[in-house]
């Protein structure tokens, strides 16, 4: 168990790629970090210097007390779950658990213990003596994990381990690797680039984007005060509209817009916060067109046109309204279900 | 399929430049691990390279005591050489009919095979193992059958009225190596061209068909110019196993004759290096040879990489 | 293709046939020579089934060869190719490994030139350097040597780029996640390269055994005790007698091309997937 302290870091590529710009994190003892952002935001670089698997151009990496820029990542005491698997072909599963173990020196009594209690944890017992390409996908991964187990180390690192499998499985094994987390107490580090995910596993996320922490937060602080238009855009399912202040004033605010923090130019509504029948807090009303209605089981898409403006709207509903596309669709929003923005500047103005 | 596949050409079109993502850090283990393979090319491919270019400046007089430089004048007097541009002439021959000969049949071979699906893999065991026949062998077994006096294929065209003896004629000569290099080398060209041939989609054939294209017609306006990256790779591949590879063949049989009508270009260097000890027109033939054979392995590597998207 | 055409294919088992003949035709003759007796030979007209002096032949060429054209029992000299062929394919494959395995995974200075050097081979076939390679291997005191026979033949970069092409194709994550698990360069090389690269080794050994075997050139002219002959070699001087015996040059033919004919038999996937892959 170790915390993990990231001091500056940045991540400069030949030919002046700035792959990553200047992180300062502290992962605490125990705790289990999601790094989540869109392809190419530099999350797995991240992760990888943290491994050991690319070097460091500045800034200073510690695992516990130790700084561990210059180490092998053999030597830092992590192990990985690669999104790939990575388990070797020609070896049996237990074989593939037993390597890490068998580098370091353990004997085969100790070994063997870890190997059974690890594939006892992840009800991989009976595969002990196939070869990977016996395996499916699932079983794959949790092999994968299984190697992380055994070596006990003060960091679990996980690079998008869930993306190669299908819808189902993902949930299922998002679950076991949390409650995995919550008993083993091993603080984790896990990419991903699915905000739902980084939602559910997470005790804090870490939102990046080009190389630079966009926001840092519980999953909770984030979804509810997003520090940026990036983080709103990206957190949540169907994304936050963004809407004009100049637009909803001409519509008729009600003056409910007033007292924006200076700067905002721009809401952002999540299609939740929109709803059909009024509420008695103070709200706005607006009008729209009904495009596309989505039914989604237990909740439905309305995909609308802003009256006046070409924009596109999404809003959530449970269930499904009787509404028709086509026709005009009037919707209410609440003023604490603002979020200030300012378009320039893209952060959250305000407090 | 197999070496059509862009795949295997990439690693050259971007030769030496890449490695792994990430690598080993290393002082001292890489240089340990190629010493081997450096050592042993730099003692017995480069520096005799270079002792054969150096050589080839030199010429010795006539009691071999005294080497002079004499700058190019070696090659020079190649060109100027009767024999060496006989040679050169012979080895162009010998290497178009062989090339053409072996191809040819090949191709019968494996566009023939090619439609079959049950017998496929039983014709194609009979027809790739001469590839394991060294070309010395083929040599004396074809030198065998066409024995003047012995001989099978004498006896039978003594029946039509033609009389064989490859140790007079010089163009019979030319024809027993031509059959003895081509003949080895069908099956090297059949496993390519089947490869080449199955690597063009049915597709295309099927929909060729439904255009209303006969076979034949299916054949030289579809397939063939499709097979041009292997055709065009054999060509080259040929021409270098025919000017280099039956040195065996030509020394176990002809050895260069009748008066000199075999004598291709890598025999010459051998027989004018090692049994006239000419040493320094041996070693500027061998130059030559070496300019040749980096010409062809540049054609190669840089056409048969570019046209392999299409 | 759904086209009926019988007579179609007739032709095409006729021309297959014909094909299969053609490619046949010498090493049948040459079985047939050798099971008849030197006068049956002389005959003049060359038979055509096999006669009654077979076990005669091989024995004596395996045993005795034919001394004075100066080739030693035939025995002897597959002996010797074995040797050389051996010591070619197994030379070529473990210097082949450890320069791609160098040039892949490692990054150093000069590792171009390095490349580079290797990658000449490629363009300076034996007969090209033929008369100062002899010089060398001869100031070496080489010659007449299974060292001499092979050493200067196990250099040539076809493999070497294999493996590279080869490993180049492994995923990163192994040598990551081989990293992480505390595998140093040598142990990965050794648990984790070798075994994914079985198949490519068998394949070529295929390819560089036959090469190996077939060696003629190199074999003639740097060995002159007759101890170090090879069998391809060796029947050249047999066939330049004046008068050879043929039905001795036909036993030793036939016994010189088996042990290859053999391999490719046996290993023909392998052996077709070496060649197409070994090619550029």
């Amino acid at each position: 168990m170790a915390s993990i302290t990231l001091e500056g870091l940045k991540k400069t590529y030949s030919g002046d790629v700035h792959a990553v710009k200047g992180i300062n994190l502290q992962i605490e003892d125990g705790e289990f970090v999601v790094l989540v952002g869109p392809s190419g935001c530099g999350k797995s670089t991240l992760l990888r210097m943290v491994a050991g698997l690319e070097t460091i151009t500045e800034g200073t990496l510690k695992i516990g007390d130790r700084v561990v820029n210059k180490l092998e990542p053999a030597e830092r005491d992590i192990a990985m779950v690669f999104q790939n698997y990575a388990l070797y072909p020609h070896m049996t599963v237990y074989n593939n658990l037993a390597y890490g173990l068998k580098n370091r020196g353990f004997n085969k009594e100790d070994i063997e213990k870890r190997v059974r209690i690890a594939a006892k944890m992840l009800e991989i017992e009976e595969f002990l003596e196939r070869k990977p390409r016996k395996l499916s996908g699932g079983q794959r991964q949790r092999v994968a994990m299984g190697r992380a187990l055994v070596r006990d180390p003060a960091a679990f690192l996980f690079d998008e381990p869930l993306s190669n499998l299908d819808a189902k499985l993902r949930v299922q094994m998002r679950v076991e690797i949390k409650q995995l987390q919550r008993r083993l107490k091993t603080t984790s580090l896990y990419v991903t680039h699915d905000q739902l995910e980084a939602m559910t596993l997470g005790d804090r996320l870490v939102v990046l984007n080009a190389g630079q922490i966009e926001q840092v937060g519980t999953p909770m602080e984030i979804y509810a005060r997003p520090a940026s238009m990036f983080v709103a855009g990206f957190i949540g399912s169907p994304a936050m509209n963004m809407l004009p202040v100049d637009y909803l004033n001409e519509q008729g605010a009600n003056g409910l817009l007033d007292n924006l923090p200076d700067g905002t130019d721009v809401v952002g509504i999540r299609p939740d916060d929109m709803h059909l029948a009024p509420p008695t807090a103070p709200h706005l009303i607006v009008d729209s067109t009904l495009a596309l209605f989505e039914a989604a089981g237990a909740e439905s898409h309305l995909y609308v046109t802003l009256a006046d403006s070409d924009q596109p709207t999404v809003i959530r509903v449970s269930g499904q309204p009787p509404v028709a596309e086509g026709e005009t669709l009037r919707f209410f929003v609440t003023r604490d279900a603002l979020h200030p923005f300012n378009s320039a500047t893209g952060k959250r103005t305000g407090d | 399929m197999l070496f059509i596949d862009a795949y295997i050409y990439s690693p050259f079109a971007e030769l030496p430049m890449q490695t792994k993502r990430m690598t080993y850090p290393g002082r001292f283990l890489p240089y340990a691990l190629l010493a081997p393979q450096v050592i042993v090319t730099l003692i017995f491919f480069i520096w005799p390279a270079g002792q054969a270019l150096y050589q080839s400046l030199l010429r010795e007089d006539a009691f071999g005591l005294k080497t002079t430089f004499v700058g190019l004048e070696n090659f020079a007097r190649l060109f100027r050489d009767g024999s060496y541009l006989n040679s050169l002439s012979v080895t162009a021959v010998f290497a178009i009919g062989t090339t053409l000969l072996s191809m040819t049949v090949a191709l019968l071979m494996a566009s023939t095979v090619n439609r079959m699906i049950r017998s496929r893999s039983t014709y194609t065991t009979l027809l790739v193992w001469p590839y394991a026949i060294a070309p010395a062998l083929a040599g004396v077994l074809w030198w065998f059958i066409f024995n003047p006096s012995i001989g099978i294929v004498p006896y039978m065209l003594e029946m039509v009225g033609y009389r064989w003896n490859h140790r007079n004629s010089g163009s019979d000569a030319m024809l027993l190596v031509i059959f003895a290099a081509a003949w080895k080398q069908i099956s090297y060209n059949f496993l390519f061209f089947l490869a080449g041939l199955q690597s063009i989609p049915q597709s295309l054939i099927e929909a060729a068909s439904i255009d209303g294209a006969s076979p034949t017609k299916r054949f030289w306006t579809i397939i063939f110019p499709l097979l041009t990256p292997t055709t065009f790779f054999l060509l080259v591949v040929n021409v270098v196993y025919a000017m280099f590879d039956t040195f065996a063949i030509i020394h176990a049989t002809t050895a260069g004759g009748p008066a000199q009508a075999t004598n291709i270009l890598v025999y010459k260097v051998y027989a004018d290096g090692f049994v006239g000890l000419n040493l320094g027109s041996s070693a500027a033939q061998s130059v030559i040879l070496m300019v040749i054979v980096v010409a062809l392995t540049m054609i190669q590597f840089r056409f048969i990489e570019r046209r392999v998207n299409y | 293709m759904v086209e009926n055409r019988p007579w179609a294919n007739l032709i095409a088992h006729i021309v297959l046939i014909s094909g299969v003949a053609l490619v046949v035709f010498p090493v049948y003759v040459a079985i047939i020579a050798s099971t008849h007796s030197l006068s049956g030979l002389l005959q003049g007209t060359l038979p055509l089934l096999p006669g009654g002096h077979g076990i005669e032949n091989y024995t004596r060429m395996w045993q005795s060869g034919v001394s004075n054209a100066g080739a030693p029992p035939a025995a002897l000299m597959l002996w010797n190719s074995f040797i050389m062929a051996m010591a070619i394919t197994v030379g070529k494959l473990s210097i082949s490994l450890l320069s791609a395995f160098a040039i892949v995974y490692f990054r150093f200075r000069f590792r171009m030139f390095f490349f580079w050097v290797i990658f000449v081979t490629l363009m300076l076939p034996v007969e090209v350097r033929i008369i100062p390679t002899f010089q060398v291997v001869a100031d070496l005191k080489m010659l007449n040597s299974f060292a001499g026979l092979s050493i200067p033949l196990i250099a040539s970069a076809t493999a070497t780029f294999l493996f590279r092409q080869f490993f180049m194709t492994i995923p990163e994550e192994m040598l990551e996640a081989a990293r992480v698990d505390g595998a140093g360069p040598l142990k990965f090389f050794k648990d984790i390269l070798m075994p994914l690269s079985v198949t490519n080794i068998a394949a070529l050994f295929v390819i560089m055994f036959i090469y190996g075997w077939n060696q003629y050139l190199w074999p003639l002219i740097i060995t002159t005790d007759p101890d170090y002959y090879t069998i391809v070699m060796g029947i050249q001087r047999m066939t330049s007698e004046e008068n050879p015996q043929w039905q001795l040059v036909m036993a030793a033919v036939v016994m010189a091309a088996l042990p290859p004919v053999l391999v490719i038999l046996f290993m023909q996937r392998l052996f077709v997937k070496g060649l197409t892959e070994t090619e550029k």
